[in-house]
């Protein structure tokens, strides 16, 4: 299938929310064209808030909007949402217990040729510090709208990472997805690859084909929320292969990975390895040069599986 | 509600503020007395609140941005019944309701969580619009601090609600001249405050922040503009009414005992 600009089904959910529900608000801080809400703002006028270059400023407005009654939907770039704006989402929001659904676009190497200056490697492991904070990141077009939708029902604080850009579709029209629960994409009896994002959990497929090929069972799960983690899954999976492999397009250090060990350290310490960024600074180039540099890809996917299979 | 002698209220409200912090021992005695006439009036004649009915949908909001005065707040909500007297005495202690800075969900009567300074002023704002966008009656009212106005994002937030036309947000500075390192002037100094708000397009008001009546009629004043928000400034005494702290750089956050808080109660008559 023809990949989808995940811009153009956030803005598109956005319209279908605000038809059936007049709480749902917009608000941006000088991106509207960026993340093509402006045709949000076209069909509700007033319900879309540009507050300018401000995003501190931005949380804080959707906060007061929560408490007059709104739903803000509310994004910028996530080195801004996460870095920027944190001790107002972390106070103002979720402290307060207000209703703000906030948006990091370009996550990770997505960022691309906006650079290091703009590449949040950090956003989740900032928001994982957040008390309640359900923390998601969609793989796909399909599993984006289905999501969303679940946040927006959800009262209280959500973070979600979008890559704005083309992203080809990994599941079908009508498949189901629950947030705070893990998508098997496979079974898998070998090893387990729980894997976030739009480019992990695509790598993390590719990774299934290569592995299968040398007769290694890979199961793939598409862990699209991080927080709460879907413990249950990660367990069984855990003690079924005996070996985990997590895959993110952020630091191992306080994101997926880390919150995959935290739990199995607890309840079943399992060899695991971790694709991610391993303690480095972003930096500019094209997406498909940075998953190159940073190893974001499926064949080390693979290397860290057989890694941990060499150990028996 | 029976229209209150709003005088003797800000005395009351002085009093059971200094209790307040006096049995605990510590607390940011300054810069709470020093917005106390105007909780006195906002809440004894301006504001529309129900303390039976305190979420009523169409009362009017207070978000208290300088939120480390929660004290002087909660004597007055106390006072107006919002919840007993007897909670003023469990300030700042493990379990209370009553915490440092202002808490929405643990002190009932706050409509706002703050602390961080700045913050509260963009929820004020983003609140007003909302309650605009609804055509909801009522008026938003927000207080910020001349310390806290060191914050950017006070301006950010200033620029958002003259952009939108924000006019039922009326907003206080409580300009007493003194923050935790001394005087604004000597620490960061705001200059000309009036042409600061001016020029972000805010209707900007200069009054005595003690004289009520004059507060008053410029909250008055205030609800006669259209389009644009509205900033009063108020020149106030940090510490104002007690005589151990008042007009003192150190009364931001300062240790004094029931014994003296007494002492100080007695002295307002």
């Amino acid at each position: 299938m023809a990949a989808r600009e995940m811009r153009s089904i956030y803005v598109e959910t956005l319209i279908e929310l605000g038809e059936s529900d007049e709480r749902i608000m917009v608000v941006e801080a000088d991106l509207m064209k960026a993340h093509g809400t402006t045709s949000f703002s076209d069909r509700f006028p007033g319900r879309a808030v540009d507050v300018g270059v401000a995003e501190a400023n931005m949380v804080g407005v959707s906060s007061g909007l929560s408490l007059g009654g709104k739903i803000p939907f509310a994004a910028t770039f996530g080195c801004f949402a996460s870095r920027r704006a944190f001790d107002q989402f972390f106070l103002s929001a979720n402290y307060a217990k207000l209703n703000v659904k906030l948006v990091g676009t370009d996550p990770g190497i997505t960022a691309a040729f906006n650079g290091g200056t703009h590449m949040p490697f950090e956003d989740v492991g900032l928001m994982r510090m957040i008390p309640n904070l359900t923390i998601f990141e969609p793989a796909d077009p399909v599993s984006l709208k289905a999501l969303m939708k679940q946040s927006a029902a959800l009262w209280g604080c959500t973070y979600m990472r979008l890559p704005r850009k083309g992203v080809e579709p990994i599941y079908q029209e009508g498949d189901t997805f629950t947030l705070g629960k893990g998508k098997v994409i496979f079974d898998g009896d070998d090893v387990t690859i729980i894997a976030m994002g739009a480019v992990l959990v695509a790598e993390a497929i590719k990774a299934h084909g290569i592995l299968a090929q040398e007769g290694i069972s890979a199961a793939v799960i598409d862990m699209h929320t991080v927080k709460p983690l879907d413990e249950e899954l990660v367990l069984h999976h855990a003690r079924k292969s005996g070996a985990v492999v997590t895959a993110e397009n952020h630091q191992v250090a306080g994101g997926l990975g880390a919150a995959v060990a935290n739990y199995l350290g607890r309840a079943c310490p399992t060899p695991m390895r971790m694709v991610g960024i391993q303690d480095e600074f972003g930096q500019v180039g094209t997406q498909a040069w940075l998953q190159e540099y940073y190893r974001l890809t499926a064949d080390e996917i693979v290397a860290k599986a057989k890694e941990l299979l060499a150990r028996r | 509600m029976a229209t209150r002698n709003i005088a003797e209220f800000a005395k009351e409200i002085r009093k059971q503020t200094l209790y307040t912090i006096g049995n605990l021992g510590v607390g940011h005695i300054g810069g709470a007395l020093s917005i106390v006439d105007l909780l006195a009036l906002l809440y004894g004649k301006v504001m529309k609140v129900d303390p039976a009915n305190p979420l009523w949908e169409e009362r009017d909001m207070l978000v208290l941005s300088k939120g480390h005065a929660g004290p002087a707040l909660y004597a007055t909500l106390a006072l107006m019944g919002f919840f007993p007297m007897e909670e003023l005495s469990t300030l700042n202690k493990g379990g209370t309701n009553l915490p440092s800075h202002c808490d929405r969900n643990r002190t009932v009567g706050i409509d706002m969580t703050t602390g961080s300074l700045g913050q509260g002023f963009s929820a004020a704002c983003g609140l007003a619009y909302a309650r605009q966008l609804d055509e909801k009656p009522g008026y938003v009212y927000a207080i910020i601090g001349d310390g806290e106005s060191q914050e950017g994002q006070v301006w950010e937030a200033a620029m958002f609600a003259s952009h939108y036309q924000l006019d039922h947000l009326i907003a206080f500075t409580d300009y007493n001249k003194m923050q935790i390192d001394g005087k604004t002037d000597d620490i960061m100094d705001l200059g000309d405050i009036e042409g600061k708000w001016k020029s972000f397009g805010w209707h900007t008001q200069r009054v005595d922040g003690h004289d009520v009546d004059a507060l008053e009629a410029a909250i008055v004043a205030a609800k006669g503009v259209s389009g644009t928000p509205s900033m009063i400034i108020l020149d106030t005494i940090k510490g104002k009414g007690a005589f151990f702290c008042e007009g003192q750089v150190g009364s931001h956050s300062m240790a004094f005992d029931l014994a003296k808080a007494h002492e100080a109660m007695e002295r307002l008559g």
